[in-house]
């Protein structure tokens, strides 16, 4: 696949606004002021070492974590104010787990259907075209009416992107996607996000895939200790990163 | 994602043995069961045949509608109890918390037998003047019911607690990140599977409601046991009737072991659909 997006767009509305945060869990601060703008239709992908900080600055994105200090807005919305109704922002914005989390217990098309009807308040008729919709964009409409644990994982995955876009969300969060997968079906969960990104959505996704940052990234956040150490043009980074402990991350995950 | 819940809680939530399982050798085969049923048969050609245990069974079984009633009603109300308090356990509001575990602790905490006389004649008579109903106002059978209702509504909080507590916590953060409600996140995605993972734990403790109604006895409640102690108390025949009290309870035991083991088959961890 082609580039998605011109290496930088102009700068246009913001999506996501990360000011200044702070996130500390009893003893250890995961999060220790990290700020970031995200454009409307941008990719951005943030990569790290374990317990650098990635998945927590994400997961205050749609506040599955409170931050400790510091901002965090949507298209707008001031997501860690009080008087925010959460259940409304997170309804805009998806997000897509490393372990699939596909409620077992229904169909792929019930999962996809659950929360549209439950949240967005579509009826049985209208959920069921949207989710089967959803199932032909990510490429497995046919197993529509399996239950999860007959899926593989990447189809598991799929299912759970579907389950995501189906909200109309205006921004995706994935995190690590494809850390779950066997290395062979990892290319069906990344051909469907480059297919996203292609389509113009607003994504934040952290990943060790280095070929989808390159591809798909208009910006690349290299995290380190709770904070950003690097951050750019994916190709200008990986071409000549600035910072030594950029480097040595590099030269671990891309030296085999 | 569904794991056998073997360990739910105490041993006493061990799933019931597996009744009728594929038997695949001679190994396999429920001999036990075969036992069962020969005392069974035994003591039903005894009934049958000689007018010392025609006698005891013809006094016996009018109680068994109370004793099957009172199970029923009593169990119906522990699961509701149970849910509330069990969800009152995780609750993150420290007074809902602290509530709940009071109520748990403190039944856990005293025998069923003391548990029975103490409802039945303290709590629930102060429970009655206090509504403005008359000290005797309530018959012995509520009073029974509200009793069991009490005592295994905590036995059945533990249960929901440790089975909504199996689901990963994935679960719901996926349901939140969708937008639904704690609520809804809670009645559409945790607890269908948490109750899938419940029913053997479940179906221990019903089917140790059944037993256990035996002990209403003390509350001067018609039920199997009491009926079987009044014939007693008269012929002074023991031996012609405790065996078929001893029967009765067998049979309604192992009948209901038998259901769930098929309801497991047919609707439990072999489907999740």
């Amino acid at each position: 696949m082609a580039k998605a997006q011109p290496a930088l767009p102009a700068p246009g509305p913001q999506m996501v606004i990360i000011e200044n945060l702070h996130k500390r869990f009893d003893a250890v601060t995961a999060v220790d002021g990290v700020s970031l703008t995200v454009e409307t239709g941008q990719v951005v992908v943030i990569v790290g070492p374990s317990g650098s900080g990635k998945s927590t600055v994400l997961r205050c994105i749609n506040l599955l974590e409170t931050p400790s200090a510091g901002n965090v807005w949507v298209d707008g919305m001031h997501v860690n104010a009080n008087k925010t109704d959460l259940n409304a922002v997170r309804a805009e914005v998806g997000m897509v787990f490393q372990g699939f989390n596909l409620f077992p217990h229904l169909t792929a098309l019930e999962n996809v259907m659950l929360a549209q009807r439950l949240v967005r308040g579509r009826d049985k008729t209208e959920a069921k075209e949207i989710a089967f919709a959803q199932l032909m964009r990510v490429g497995i409409p046919e197993k529509a009416d399996v239950y999860p644990r007959h899926l593989s994982g990447g189809q598991q995955q799929r299912v759970a992107i579907a389950r995501s876009l189906a909200m109309n969300p205006r921004v995706m969060l994935f995190d690590e996607p494809t850390s779950a997968l066997d290395p062979e079906v990892i290319n069906e969960v990344l051909d469907v996000m480059l297919k996203l990104a292609s389509e113009g959505m607003t994504m934040v996704v952290v990943t060790h895939e280095m070929g989808f940052a390159r591809r798909a990234g208009n910006q690349l956040v290299m995290m380190d200790g709770g904070r950003i150490v690097e951050q750019g043009v994916p190709d200008e980074i990986f071409a000549n990163p600035r910072e030594e402990r950029t480097r040595a991350f590099f030269a671990k995950i891309l030296s085999h | 994602m569904a794991t056998p819940m073997g360990n739910l809680m105490d041993p006493a939530a061990v799933p019931p043995a597996d009744l009728g399982g594929k038997i695949r050798s001679w190994r396999d085969f429920p001999y036990w069961l075969l036992g069962i049923a020969a005392i069974l048969g035994w003591i039903a050609y005894l009934v049958t045949t000689e007018e010392r245990y025609e006698n005891a069974w013809d006094r016996i079984i009018p109680g068994l509608r109370i004793t099957i009633e009172t199970t029923i009603y009593a169990f119906g109300i522990a699961l509701v109890i149970g849910l509330i308090a069990g969800l009152g356990r995780i609750s993150r509001n420290v007074v809902v918390k602290n509530l709940a575990t009071f109520y748990i602790e403190v039944i856990r905490g005293v025998p069923i037998l003391v548990l029975i006389i103490t409802v039945a004649f303290v709590v629930v008579p102060y429970a009655a003047e206090n509504f403005g109903f008359e000290n005797n106002s309530v018959d012995p059978k509520w009073r029974a019911i509200i009793a069991l209702a009490l005592i295994y509504g905590a036995y059945l909080a533990e249960v929901f607690r440790a089975g909504i507590q199996s689901i990963p916590k994935g679960q719901t953060e996926a349901g939140r990140a969708l937008g639904m409600t704690p609520g809804q996140t809670m009645r559409r995605i945790v607890l269908p599977q948490a109750v899938r993972n419940m029913t053997p734990a479940i179906g221990n403790d019903a089917i140790a409601m059944v037993k256990d109604t035996s002990l209403l006895s003390v509350l001067a409640v018609n039920e199997i046991t009491q009926n079987s102690r009044k014939y007693v108390a008269t012929s002074f025949d023991s031996r012609g009737t405790y065996p078929i009290l001893f029967a009765v309870y067998l049979t309604l035991t192992v009948t209901l072991s038998l259901l769930l083991s098929w309801y497991r088959r047919r609707f439990g961890l072999d489907d999740n659909g």
